[in-house]
């Protein structure tokens, strides 16, 4: 299977906002000027000092947001796109708490909400599409591909204009890597991108816990039984040294053998 | 007479005081509720994309579930490790645990966007997600308890074939219990583990498992001395003096391992800047450090307060405090730094919190009434009204059938 992803390149983009607009009318969204992700914009194109930012759902190749849902309606599909499933979500809102770069929004308003993210439009891609973002940039700063066409189109922008690109991809190793990369002129922190992030998957920090229930269940019952085991021994031997203690105190002429007191 | 009269006046008044806030909070609640379930989570709620989770999944659910740890710890010293000894407070701490529960689940409703789906982790697994395990704990772990809770039912309708029948499971179901609570207290500090980023410095850790293992195990116990404390007031009881200054222990060796994880944590993270930025974080931090662990350890292995009812009862309250300060930093505090935003619940956040708190308190005032919870009851009053009467009169029998057995 072919892995997708989109390249998003800040050094051309124009910020005339032609993504935003197509991706409103890929999902019947309102067109609007409020540039910021939200229920109803799943692209959107962010200005940090002199540089056009086109933001959206990075597609992690191990997603945080997939990891932490309790019912699994987010899925990284196969051929790239990680994908919602509202007939599976109960609205727990772990996916937005979790997700790295802060991308599922919710339909806050609504009394049958719906948690709103970029699907890398996999209906298109499916017909054989470029997503509807990618068609409209009339400034080729959105490229749509397998990952590895996107990595070579980068170096070759590299080598082509050296002077023009801080020499570094955005989502090569961040959180594991994601399907949406970046190119900048300068450092990504300074386009608003999160440089703290590690080089692994973050769902690998919960996993480190999760993976030893099934042994804590097994010995910690085993523990707990076997401690039951000892003390309820005690206690019936306590009360046994007891119970022998009455009878001798009322009866001091007879001594009971022991077998006769189990009875 | 007349002193007399002014009591019983002095007690109605007081009385329908107290009927009074509980209707209000009722009215408000339920009103909160109607708005909620038909506009949605945004109108009712101040939550946003910038800062998805707040009072109800701060408070109701990580404070709910960790105040109800006292139904656990107790029932696993009673059972597993066969000190009867502390069988008078099992009942009341088990109560308290499963009403912990019904209420945290009714708080999940509320919270949960599309709360008719609540039963979708049954069919739809996703065993990497915390929340996934975190429910299915929570679900066993309530029917656990409704099975743990049950002999009160059995005993009073004089029901002996379930009560006998459940006497024979009664370990495993504890050790069962045991488990699920460990597995849950503590994976609701994993919920926070993936979030690396986001949760301010001084409360992120990779022991947040254990460390909210631990603090569960501490606030167990203290909320079991504050119900004590206050039922015997409320109810005319004896307080269990004795058992509750050894639970004070447990509370004071729980709370002092997880002070050496704190300071751990410090040491390995090199958090010293952080601990001496004095910003509103750092300040939450040390009320949370200092009243809710320092202060409650020295009370409770001074000798002169870790022996009296007032000293036991304001060194549980600080931890009880403490406890809740602490888990609303680490939900709220630490995001809302991270999202740069100020979040404070709304009024209808508030209220409906407060009615599903007082719903527990009325839950626990009826079980009381007409249950045998107390069974061991000392008479120091006048006459006692009548369901009081039957369950004492229960309870001797079944002492007797168990002696006899
Ligand atoms: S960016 Fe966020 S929403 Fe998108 S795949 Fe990654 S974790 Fe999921
Ligand atoms: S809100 Fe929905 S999609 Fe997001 S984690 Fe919860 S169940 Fe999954």
């Amino acid at each position: 299977m072919q892995h997708y992803g989109i390249l998003i390149d800040t050094t051309l983009c124009i910020g005339c906002y032609a993504c935003e607009d197509a991706c409103a009318e890929h999902w019947g969204f309102p067109k609007t000027d409020v540039h910021e992700l939200s229920a109803t914009k799943n692209t959107t194109v962010l200005t940090e000092g002199d540089t056009y930012v086109p933001r959206m759902c990075m597609h992690c190749a191990v997603p945080t947001c997939a990891s932490v849902c309790p019912v699994g309606a987010l899925k990284k599909t196969d051929d790239g796109p990680v994908t919602y499933d509202v007939s599976k979500c109960i609205g727990c809102r772990y996916c937005m708490q979790a997700c790295p770069f802060d991308v599922p929004k919710y339909q806050w308003n609504s009394a049958n909400p719906k948690v709103s993210k970029c699907d890398m439009c996999r209906d298109r891609i499916a017909a054989g599409k470029k997503p509807a973002c990618v068609e409209a940039c009339p400034a080729d700063a959105r490229v749509f591909g397998t990952l590895d066409e996107l990595k070579k189109i980068a170096e070759s922008r590299f080598a082509q204009n050296p002077g023009n690109y801080y020499p570094q991809i955005y989502g090569i190793k961040e959180a594991g890597g994601t399907s949406v990369l970046y190119l900048s002129s300068k450092p990504f922190v300074e386009l608003g991108l999160k440089g703290n992030l590690p080089d692994h998957p973050l769902p690998s920090l919960t996993w480190a816990v999760m993976s030893k229930i099934p042994n804590y269940v097994f010995w910690g019952g085993t523990l707990l039984g076997g401690i039951y085991w000892i003390t309820n021994r005690r206690k019936e031997v306590r009360e046994f040294e007891a119970k022998l203690e009455q009878m001798e105190h009322n009866n001091p002429s007879r001594r009971i053998p022991n077998h006769e007191q189990e009875n | 007479m007349t002193s007399f009269l002014r009591i019983s006046l002095e007690k109605i008044r007081r009385m329908t005081f107290w009927t009074i806030v509980f209707w209000i909070i009722m009215a408000l609640g339920l009103t909160a509720t109607a708005i909620r379930f038909t506009q949605g989570l945004g109108a009712a709620t101040h939550l946003s994309d910038k800062f998805p989770w707040g009072l109800w999944i701060g408070f109701d659910v990580l404070c709910g579930v960790g105040l109800a740890a006292g139904g656990f710890v107790v029932a696993a010293t009673v059972y597993i490790f066969n000190l009867d000894y502390y069988k008078p407070i099992l009942r009341p701490a088990v109560l308290t645990a499963f009403l912990g529960y019904l209420l945290v689940m009714i708080a999940l409703f509320f919270d949960l966007g599309r709360p008719w789906q609540f039963w979708h982790p049954m069919i739809m697994w996703n065993p990497h997600s915390v929340m996934f395990e975190v429910f299915w704990c929570v679900i066993f772990y309530t029917t656990v308890l409704a099975l743990e809770f049950s002999p009160l039912v059995f005993e009073r309708f004089k029901l002996e074939k379930p009560q006998k029948a459940l006497h024979a499971i009664i370990v495993p179901l504890v050790i069962l219990g045991v488990i699920l609570s460990s597995l849950h207290q503590s994976s609701l500090g994993s919920l926070y583990l993936i979030v690396p980023e986001k949760v301010y410095p001084l409360w992120y850790s990779a022991n947040l498992p254990y460390l909210f293992f631990l603090t569960a195990i501490a606030v167990g116990p203290a909320m079991v001395t504050i119900e004590s404390f206050l039922s015997s007031r409320a109810f005319k009881r004896e307080i269990e003096l004795p058992i509750l200054a050894k639970l004070g222990k447990v509370t004071a060796v729980a709370l002092s391992v997880y002070l050496v994880l704190k300071i751990e944590d410090v040491v390995n993270d090199h958090l010293w800047p952080y601990v001496f930025t004095f910003n509103l974080e750092g300040i939450l931090y040390w009320a949370e450090i200092l009243l809710g662990v320092i202060v409650p350890i020295i009370l409770l292995t001074y000798k002169k307060t870790n022996r009296s009812a007032q000293g036991l009862f304001y060194s549980a309250l600080f931890v009880v405090l403490g406890f809740i300060l602490n888990r609303m930093n680490l939900s709220i505090t630490s995001i809302e730094h991270y999202a740069g935003v100020n979040y404070f619940p709304s009024w209808m956040e508030i209220s409906i919190t407060l009615m599903i708190v007082a719903a527990g308190f009325a839950g626990f005032r009826m079980a009381v009434k007409y249950l045998p919870v107390f069974p061991e009851k000392k008479e120091t009053e006048k006459p006692l009204n009548k369901p009081f009467d039957v369950v004492e009169f229960i309870g001797d029998k079944h002492e007797h059938a168990t002696v006899l057995n």
